[in-house]
């Protein structure tokens, strides 16, 4: 298992988190930090969506039961929207979904939003910095039987 | 029963200018009745209308479209009703709605757990819904039922008995009740990770039979569905509680804002799994974030198919 270097400095086992984040602003953010050679924890796995306003809830639930230990949805900030209004339909979105976590059993804080623009690397590095903290704070994710992807994972992770 | 007889003449009357009257009739046994697809007016004869008419006739409404019906609703049926026309699912010109003040309808379940002493449901020799109990001989013998202890929790926290739009209306309307969560409030006594567990065991008894979505009236994508397309495949067809459970949670986001809490998924399941519980959740976390309550209003745009520039009631994290 990698060991990812948290800035902190405290070595501890990676941790599976998942990033969502917009075409526009979020990676771009995310680039300008890796330009910039920010440091940052390594733990968070992008993938890259063209609006936040595409991120299905569906995604972040599949994530979160199947193998994830936390996921991050990034986007333009409200206004800023590459296509207007994506992040506001997806605010409401995120938000009422949060909501459903506790009921599950999942720390809500597994799993948050937020907006980071293209130019803001250092933003970018606060919050995968902070996120990947809360999520080591809270440890692996228990896993249901029957999660395919474990077996995947496990390979992978060697 | 007084109300039946009106829901009747309302239904002779408006056989002539529909293509048919959708209501309940007699079932399977003599507990339950069965959805009732009326045409001619002998047919109203066995029309029913009480504590055993359990289903949601508005299930079959999308499947109706381009052809005119009517539709006898329960209070929790025409609220399904109004949200397929705010979404625009239906055509408010093509249903007729007949409305009655709905006392509440029974659980098959609590009934069965009642009987369990005497014999099955099925082998009820008579079964008569009265004002307030249910008369069922059973091994030549009567068991007196109290319709408050056999009454559909769903009914118990009921806040629109009667429909909350209606063309036609049978009776004196009836007074409802708050509905408090009290239901998620006992799930929430239990920590996250006893949550967690509950959810596991729980969904280790769904067979996939899809009961729940195929009761539901606003899980309207029928073939079209997440759960069974390959390509992109949400979900394998593997044996795990995982996927099981992931279905779940999809069909509760599906119907984020949307659900009105009409019960039918949990009714549905054959593994009485408290699917409902999952629904539930997001409806009070979309009330208490847009105070929108689904199907009260056949004109209002669900709370998640719009949105504010400033959102004054969401708290983003702040870093
Ligand atoms: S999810 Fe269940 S309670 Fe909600 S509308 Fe569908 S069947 Fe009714
Ligand atoms: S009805 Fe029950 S058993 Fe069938 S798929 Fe739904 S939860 Fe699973």
């Amino acid at each position: 298992m990698s060991v990812s270097s948290t800035v902190s400095g405290a070595a501890a086992p990676e941790l599976r988190i998942v990033g969502f984040l917009c075409n526009w602003c979020s990676y771009g953010g995310a680039d300008t930090a890796g330009v910039g050679r920010f440091i940052q924890p390594t733990d968070l796995r992008i993938i890259r969506l063209p609006c936040s306003g595409r991120t299905n809830p569906l995604f972040i639930a599949k994530a979160l039961l199947q193998g994830a230990d936390g996921v991050l949805v990034s986007g333009c900030h409200p206004r800023d929207c590459h296509y207007a209004e994506g992040n506001f339909y997806a605010r409401r979105r995120l938000e009422v979904f949060k909501q459903l976590l506790p009921v599950l059993g999942v720390d809500p804080r597994r799993f948050e939003y937020t907006w980071v623009s293209a130019s803001e690397g250092q933003r970018w590095q606060m919050v995968v910095s902070k996120f990947t903290e809360q999520i080591h704070s809270l440890g692996p994710a228990r896993r249901l039987p029957g999660a395919p992807e474990l077996e995947w994972l496990r390979e992978s992770a060697g | 029963m007084a109300v039946q007889e009106e829901l009747k003449k309302i239904i002779l009357g408006l056989l002539p200018q529909v293509d048919c009257v959708i209501g309940w009739g007699p079932g399977p046994d003599l507990l339950c009745a069965s959805p009732y697809f009326m045409r001619r007016p002998e047919e109203v004869d066995n029309f029913l209308a009480g504590p055993m008419a359990t289903q949601n006739t508005a299930l079959y409404l999308p499947e109706y479209k381009g052809k005119k019906v009517a539709l006898v609703v329960k209070g929790c049926d025409s609220r399904s009703v109004a949200q397929l026309l705010a979404e625009k699912l239906i055509a408010r010109e093509e249903v007729r709605i007949i409305g009655f003040p709905c006392a509440g309808v029974a659980d098959m379940g609590k009934i069965a757990a009642r009987l369990a002493p005497h014999g099955e449901p099925g082998e009820a020799e008579k079964a008569v819904y009265g004002e307030k109990e249910l008369r069922i001989t059973m091994a030549g013998r009567e068991l007196v039922l109290p319709l408050a202890e056999i009454k559909a929790d769903k009914c118990l926290r009921c806040a629109h008995p009667n429909a909350v739009f209606s063309d036609h209306f049978a009776g004196e309307k009836a007074a409802g009740n708050d509905d408090e969560f009290k239901d998620l409030a006992a799930l929430e006594t239990m920590s996250l990770e006893d949550r967690f567990s509950f959810w596991e065991k729980e969904m280790s008894r769904c067979v996939r039979c899809y009961a729940c979505r195929n009761a539901c009236p606003l899980c309207v994508c029928r073939d079209h569905c997440v759960a069974s397309s390959r390509d992109p495949h949400w979900l394998t067809q593997a044996d795990g509680v995982s996927d099981k459970l992931l279905f779940q949670v999809t069909h509760a986001l599906h119907l984020a804002g949307r659900c009105t809490g009409c019960g039918e998924c949990q009714r549905a399941c054959p593994a009485g799994i408290p699917v409902l519980l999952l629904k539930r959740a997001l409806s009070r976390a979309v009330e208490g974030l847009f105070g929108h309550s689904a199907g009260l209003d056949p004109e209002t745009r669900p709370p998640l198919l719009t949105f504010q520039v400033e959102e004054r009631t969401i708290k983003e994290k702040a870093w």
